[in-house]
């Protein structure tokens, strides 16, 4: 059992009472919804006639079915489901008195970047939205977990979830990362240490050097990915990093009601001999870029690494996972991931499709261009962060090397627009996914990496290791042509 | 809480679905979330791999077992995406019960919700349960929530239930909605407590 964890202490000033279950009702103090797990569940609540308790402490988005495409989201939207399901979020908001960012507002986007950057999600906060990746707002600090539709309507009636505590595993981050080798690196080397179930009956607390260096949204794609590691939440003890990023954000108190809340987010962190029921110490001074190579984000390894025979994996369940990935990428064990044809490069998503992200990719394509035969789209997490790009010109690197830019929305993550690949094509990303099937076609194959690496791979129509393009990057960075000369 | 919510046994014909680490998207793939309500979700359980290229069923487990209600998987079941689709489309089709090596936490969540029991056991008793529904595709298979076991043939064998969904379900207060509603009185108190939430007044 930890104690005196931000875990435990945020629990315990949320906790309203135990159940007759034995679970715990937690207070949910920052509520998000979107569209399409939410109608069930305000369905359900009209069938109980039942009110929605804390419409203030509510706020939702739209950013899993809006098209990207400019000229595409006007209302009434093409797609008829999509508009009866976005007219959905609409009326139920409506009439219950909840903040919609619908796309009149500007702010509308991806829930899990909307909230953090309007300074809606702070830390000691309890976060929950019907979405696995609600676990990105722990980088402030909090406890964000993703929930089913049923839960939606208990949080909806009561403001409330019932929960189970979990274990709080410590994740130690010791060194620092070398040029052109990122967060993402980092969240994808946890998964690949601790497996895609190693953190069931857990929450992560991330930290250590590498960890307070990162800036904010190099901890919100930390702990976005929280979830593909099988933990239930992630976070990241609150510090001036994380004070600097909430001051003057829209929804942050000013003056003297700012020092107040610092006070309390100060006396929610870890203290000093916080006792943990697990601790586990990665170092990240000479990882490389890493991609997967197969159909979890487990199977993942630095770019320059030969893929792993499934008889080399030390469980038979490895190695079954392992050839049914193979067989999928069409790759065999020894192969590099270097030279991978790719067919398109997608780079946004809640876990990379902040700002930074789009910043990092354009110095990489500046005055270059994409391949006809490769498909780039570019899709900013927010209409917020679309503008900062655009205010600062970072649009027009992407748009004159070829790609295309968007406006914001979920997009090829999950394929629920019209964004998705076609059969048997290959996909660069930067999501946080490689499931069979997530980016809308089943034979369609998904490589996950940094920002960097998806610029780069755009660059060359193949997985390259991106710190060639980085003109302070490290001399000894392998090419494809290097490891075919290598197998020979 | 009326009778019927109390669930201490189900019972049936089981189907396993073999496989470690199927994800939600497999189980019901994003594309088929375009509605809003789960009334067809049965429709596109496990759409992609129950179909051949020109859309017809082919030999998944799930169109050879049709009219099981027992699922058995494997370890990891339901990771990935929160979506309630998922177990709401198991639910649709008939599944009334999983047993399983280990279930995703927010799956198992979901299943609480629906009132569908979700036990556990290690791998050599799922795969063996698995191997005799495959013989015995009619053969009753029962799980007894009260005392974690899965009885099957003659044989019966310990699983673990977790005891919050154990309690839900065989006190029949899985309805969370209410359960907590009662309890409004003691949010507010909370609510009060907390620096980041203003007051009324």
């Amino acid at each position: 059992m930890s104690d005196g964890t931000l875990y435990d202490k945020v629990w315990e000033n949320h906790k309203v009472t135990e159940l007759p279950n034995g679970q715990d009702q937690l207070f949910i103090g920052l509520h998000l919804v979107h569209e399409v797990t939410s109608p069930q569940a305000f369905g359900m609540l009209r069938e109980r006639d039942l009110n929605v308790a804390y419409p203030e402490r509510t706020f939702a988005t739209t950013d899993h079915i809006v098209p990207t495409q400019e000229e595409k989201r006007k209302r009434p939207l093409e797609d008829e489901k999509s508009e009866e399901m976005l007219d959905a979020l609409e009326t139920n908001t409506g009439e219950n008195g909840i903040t919609f960012f619908d796309f009149e507002s500007g702010k509308q986007g991806i829930t899990h970047v909307v909230a953090p950057e309007l300074g809606l999600s702070q830390p000691g906060m309890t976060v929950a939205c019907g979405d696995s990746h609600t676990a990105t707002h722990g980088a402030f600090g909090s406890i964000g977990v993703g929930i089913g539709t049923s839960q939606i309507r208990d949080v909806l009636a009561t403001g409330c979830i019932a929960a189970d505590k979990q274990k709080v595993r410590r994740i130690e981050i010791e060194g620092s990362l070398g040029e052109g080798v990122y967060a993402k690196d980092i969240i994808l080397k946890i998964i690949q240490e601790l497996g895609v179930d190693g953190g069931v009956g857990h929450v992560y607390e991330y930290g250590g050097p590498a960890i307070e260096e990162l800036d904010m949204e190099g901890r919100l794609a930390i702990c976005n990915m929280s979830i593909e590691g099988g933990a239930r939440a992630g976070y990241i003890n609150p510090d001036e990093t994380t004070y600097e990023y909430l001051r003057g954000r829209e929804y942050v108190p000013e003056g003297e009601a700012f020092d107040e809340l610092v006070e309390y987010w100060e006396s929610i962190k870890s203290d000093a001999d916080a006792e943990y029921d697990d601790v586990v110490t990665i170092n990240v001074d000479d990882i490389d870029p890493l991609v997967t190579w197969g159909i979890n984000p487990g199977q993942v390894i630095e770019v320059s690494e030969p893929i792993p025979a499934p008889s080399d994996l030390p469980t038979q369940t490895e190695q079954e996972a392992a050839e049914q990935a193979l067989d999928h990428m069409e790759l065999s064990p020894g192969d590099s991931m270097l030279g991978y044809d790719v067919d398109v490069a997608f780079l946004g998503t809640c876990t990379n499709g902040r700002v930074s992200d789009f910043e990092v990719a354009a110095d990489i394509i500046e005055g270059q261009q994409v391949p006809d035969d490769v498909w780039a789209l570019a899709v900013p997490g927010s209409e917020t962060v679309r503008k900062e790009c655009e205010a600062r010109g970072i649009d027009q690197t992407f748009i004159e090397a070829g790609w295309e830019w968007r406006r914001a929305g979920c997009s090829m993550c999950l394929a629920m627009n019209d964004d998705k690949l076609g059969a048997d094509e290959v996909c660069a990303s930067s999501s946080n996914r490689n499931f069979i099937g997530r980016q809308g076609d089943k034979d369609g194959r998904t490589v996950l990496m940094s920002p960097a690496m998806v610029a780069a791979a755009a660059v060359e129509g193949e997985v390259t290791d991106a710190r060639r393009f980085l003109d302070d990057g490290p001399s000894d960075v392998l090419a494809a042509d290097d490891v075919e000369e290598v197998a020979d | 809480m009326s009778g019927e919510n109390h669930i201490t046994e189900v019972s049936g014909t089981g189907v396993p679905i073999p496989g470690d680490d199927i994800d939600t998207d497999q189980i019901l793939p994003a594309r088929f979330m375009k509605e809003v309500t789960f009334d067809n979700m049965a429709d596109y359980l496990f759409y992609d791999a129950r179909r051949d290229d020109d859309g017809e069923f082919n030999d998944h487990p799930l169109n050879e077992f049709e009219g099981a209600n027992i699922a058995v998987v494997n370890k990891n079941f339901g990771c990935g995406s929160s979506r309630e689709h998922a177990p709401q489309a198991m639910m649709r089709w008939g599944v009334d019960g999983v047993v399983g090596e280990t279930f995703a936490e927010i799956f198992a969540d979901n299943c609480k919700s629906l009132g569908i029991p979700a036990a556990t056991a290690d791998k050599e008793t799922v795969t063996a349960l698995q191997e005799w529904i495959r013989e015995h595709p009619d053969g009753d298979v029962e799980i007894d929530v009260e005392d974690e076991t899965v009885t099957y043939g003659e044989t019966t064998v310990d699983v673990d239930i977790d005891s919050s969904m154990q309690e839900a379900l065989v006190d029949g207060i899985w309805d969370t909605t209410a359960l907590m509603y009662s309890n409004m009185s003691k949010v507010e108190a909370t609510v009060d407590g907390l620096p980041y939430v203003e007051s009324d007044e």
